[in-house]
């Protein structure tokens, strides 16, 4: 029996709502959870950050609704070709589609994106072909696409290791003079990484342009945030230096007007930014854990009430701007891009086996090469004499 | 030409890449004003600004992660890692980041990052202060691992790390950054980075070293050639990867091999070089491979490392067992049971 009490992530949920006041805070815009879409759809004003979002007309709330269906979409086929075969495994980012979203439709293409794996969607809004994200589930290749084309570097599987990457890229930009930034994407569990905490000293040293976006999942695979948080993770930064804002994550509305603000601070030379983005792992860590071991029904009963698209939607019902020739085409384009991300997938062949061996150095060496020639010899002793 | 120090023979290469290309960065602790606890960094803020010579924090994955960033805005980071026995938190970040994000982007992303580590004993440190931790480094596949072993080479090869597209892990041998020798600027004599070099030829013996026993090899060669023993001297200078042409080739005239490192015996470079050579030429030994290292044992204290460092002494004594002349070894017997 262990005689340590761990706080489940309700009780902290608890804790950290309300109207607790915590003065280590610094220049956050209102001291509690930012909410600007209420689940009901209501759309609540924010003095702080509304001129945020003032952009943000029916059309373009539209075109975030279907971009919240379509990544769904693509997390559901993911999720199918896993159970298939086609892939060796998918993180689903199944509720956390308003977090990323919302804060990736924030970004400027110049800006440079360092992610976890579960990031789909932020990869989808930077403009990234389906049939590039997904060689690394199926093993064809450890990334897929040009991290130069997109400005988004491949997912980093180490927790928390890209943080500190996205915060030297940024202090790269601030040496290039330049408004570009750089965002980190990790979640609750990479908190607790020496990496992470290393990358908020970093990046408060060299006042570098770049927006930790914490996604507080509420799950670290089986372990609650409660475990390794006893307050609220935002309070994290500003012990840094670093300002810090804790936002409704499946409010995508609140996620962008919090993204652009911590974007107009890094590119106005006010140096890093922490968002923790308050959300719900609604499906499995990847398709190989087993939630049912751990996670409370009736917790995750609650936060599908808090379901991101089903409040877009009816904000947008509110608006009397949801159609169904609007439902219609969101639908089609989800459809033909999960139906895209399976023909490229199933059609991905094998890679060649001496491929293997490419790239280790940008130039081969001697020894590689020698490796390479044994191996072929090797592999030529089946060719001809092997039944297939 | 002009007569340095090892250490200052790294500042004048890093001077020079520093100069010649914008986009170098230097980081690490204390290497800023201070100049580094070497020196080895000397002047080098004060000449090319604290935005290009950057102190940090002291935090040795953030120093190389924030590299691996630079690296990817377009930057070429040298970053210094103050002690040998002080690279362990950077570990991560370079063996799973550093050396594994070129292949990961099937050559799209490169990471010229150089990560320059003073190494080994013999100068009475506390404990981290004297390790060799070269071995984790070229069982990694991904970077490139080198040692210098006199000023010049010190001079250029810190050039060629930093121009390498290739990360570089670059060990320097602390217990040499005092040896003087003449240092010329220009490349053009440069040997690639990653070939041996014969030091001293001979017929006998090949003894392979590398890094601060290059010089003790040296004196072994000079000490046995008064007994009529004719020993090759290769300085390894990379080791991932091996120049094996060079060693091979040696020990094809000499058909005896002896390597030696100050790091520990188990799973070292001496258990590679000697295995890879027995494969290529087997049938050109005389005898088997012999190794002269540290022991299978955590670096000691200070008073104690005369007794795990190889020295002139035990390297004598290694060459007589290649040659199977009497050695420390002759008439000596395994203890008996499991301990043995």
């Amino acid at each position: 029996m262990s005689s340590v009490v761990v706080s489940s992530s309700r009780e902290v949920d608890a804790a950290s709502g309300g109207a607790h006041v915590e003065p280590a805070r610094l220049q956050r815009p209102g001291e509690q959870l930012v909410t600007m879409l209420a689940p009901d759809g209501t759309r609540h004003p924010n003095p702080s950050l509304d001129h945020f979002v003032a952009d943000l007309t029916p059309e373009r709330l539209l075109a975030l609704h279907e971009d919240l269906v379509t990544v769904r979409r693509i997390d559901t086929e993911g999720v199918a070709l896993q159970r298939q075969g086609q892939l060796g495994l998918w993180p689903p980012l199944l509720g956390q589609e308003a977090a990323q979203v919302g804060s990736a439709r924030a970004l400027r293409s110049d800006d440079f994106v360092f992610t976890s794996y579960r990031e789909h969607a932020v990869a989808y809004c930077r403009g990234i072909a389906i049939d590039t994200i997904m060689p690394m589930w199926r093993g064809t290749a450890a990334s897929g696409w040009n991290p130069f084309e997109f400005g988004m570097a491949p997912p980093a599987i180490i927790i928390g290791a890209q943080t500190l990457h996205a915060t030297g890229y940024a202090m790269g930009c601030a040496k290039d003079g330049v408004d570009s930034a750089a965002i980190a994407y990790f979640g609750d569990g990479a908190t607790s990484q020496g990496d992470v905490n290393e990358a908020m000293v970093f990046a408060a040293t060299y006042s570098a342009p770049v927006v930790f976006f914490c996604q507080n999942n509420h799950w670290a695979i089986s372990e609650p945030v409660g475990l390794v948080a006893r307050r609220p993770l935002a309070d994290r930064a500003p012990g840094f230096g670093i300002p810090s804002m804790r936002v409704d994550g499946n409010d995508v509305i609140a996620v962008m007007a919090a993204t652009r603000w911590a974007l107009e601070r890094a590119r106005s030379g006010d140096g890093p930014s922490w968002i923790e983005a308050v959300t719900y792992r609604m499906g499995p860590h990847t398709t190989s854990d087993d939630p049912g071991r751990y996670v409370d029904p009736l917790e995750r009963e609650e936060w599908a009430a808090k379901d991101p698209i089903d409040r877009l939607e009816r904000h947008l019902e509110q608006l009397g701007v949801l159609g169904d020739a609007h439902r219609a085409a969101v639908k089609e384009t989800a459809d033909a891009t999960a139906a895209a991300m399976r023909a490229a997938c199933v059609s991905q062949p094998d890679p060649e086996a001496l491929t293997l061996f490419d790239h280790v150095y940008t130039e081969p060496t001697a020894w590689l090469h020698r490796q390479r020639s044994q191996y072929e010899a090797y592999l030529a002793m089946f060719e001809g004499g092997e039944e297939a | 030409m002009t007569e340095l120090t090892l250490a200052s023979a790294i500042t004048s290469g890093l001077r020079h890449a520093l100069a010649e290309d914008d986009r170098v960065v230097i980081m690490g602790e204390d290497i800023g004003r201070l100049g580094g606890v070497f020196r080895v960094t000397d002047g080098l803020q004060r000449d090319f600004g604290a935005d290009r010579v950057m102190d940090t924090p002291l935090a040795e994955a953030g120093i190389l992660g924030t590299a691996v960033g630079l690296a990817y805005r377009g930057y070429r980071p040298v970053v210094e890692i103050q002690f040998d026995g002080f690279i362990y938190p950077a570990f991560d970040q370079i063996v799973a980041q550093v050396a594994k994000l070129h292949y990961r982007t099937r050559g799209v992303v490169r990471m010229p990052i150089t990560v320059r580590v003073p190494y080994g004993g013999g100068i009475g440190a506390v404990e981290h202060h004297s390790e060799s931790p070269e071995a984790y480094f070229t069982h990694t596949s991904g970077l490139r691992v080198v040692t210098c072993s006199n000023p010049q080479d010190a001079h250029w090869m810190v050039r060629q790390a930093v121009a390498s597209d290739d990360p570089v892990i670059f060990f320097e041998p602390k217990r040499r950054y005092w040896v003087k020798g003449e240092v010329e600027d220009s490349m053009q004599s440069a040997p690639p980075l990653d070939s041996a070099r014969v030091v001293m030829e001979g017929t006998d013996v090949t003894l392979v070293a590398y890094g601060p026993l290059v010089a003790t090899a040296i004196d072994a060669a000079v000490a046995a050639s008064d007994e009529g023993v004719s020993v090759e001297v290769v300085d390894l200078r990379s080791l991932s990867p091996v120049d094996f042409e060079t060693v091979e080739a040696s020990v094809r005239r000499t058909g005896r091999l002896v390597v030696t490192h100050e790091a520990q015996q188990f799973g070292g470079l001496g258990a590679e070089i000697a295995t890879s050579v027995t494969e290529r030429c087997f049938e050109h030994l005389h005898s088997a491979p012999v190794r002269v290292t540290g022991h299978d044992v955590p670096y000691p204290a200070s008073r104690l490392e005369e007794h795990f460092l190889p020295d002139l002494d035990r390297l004598l004594d290694g060459i007589d067992r290649a040659l199977s002349r009497v050695n420390s070894l002759t008439g000596w017997s395994a203890p008996e049971g499991r301990t043995a």
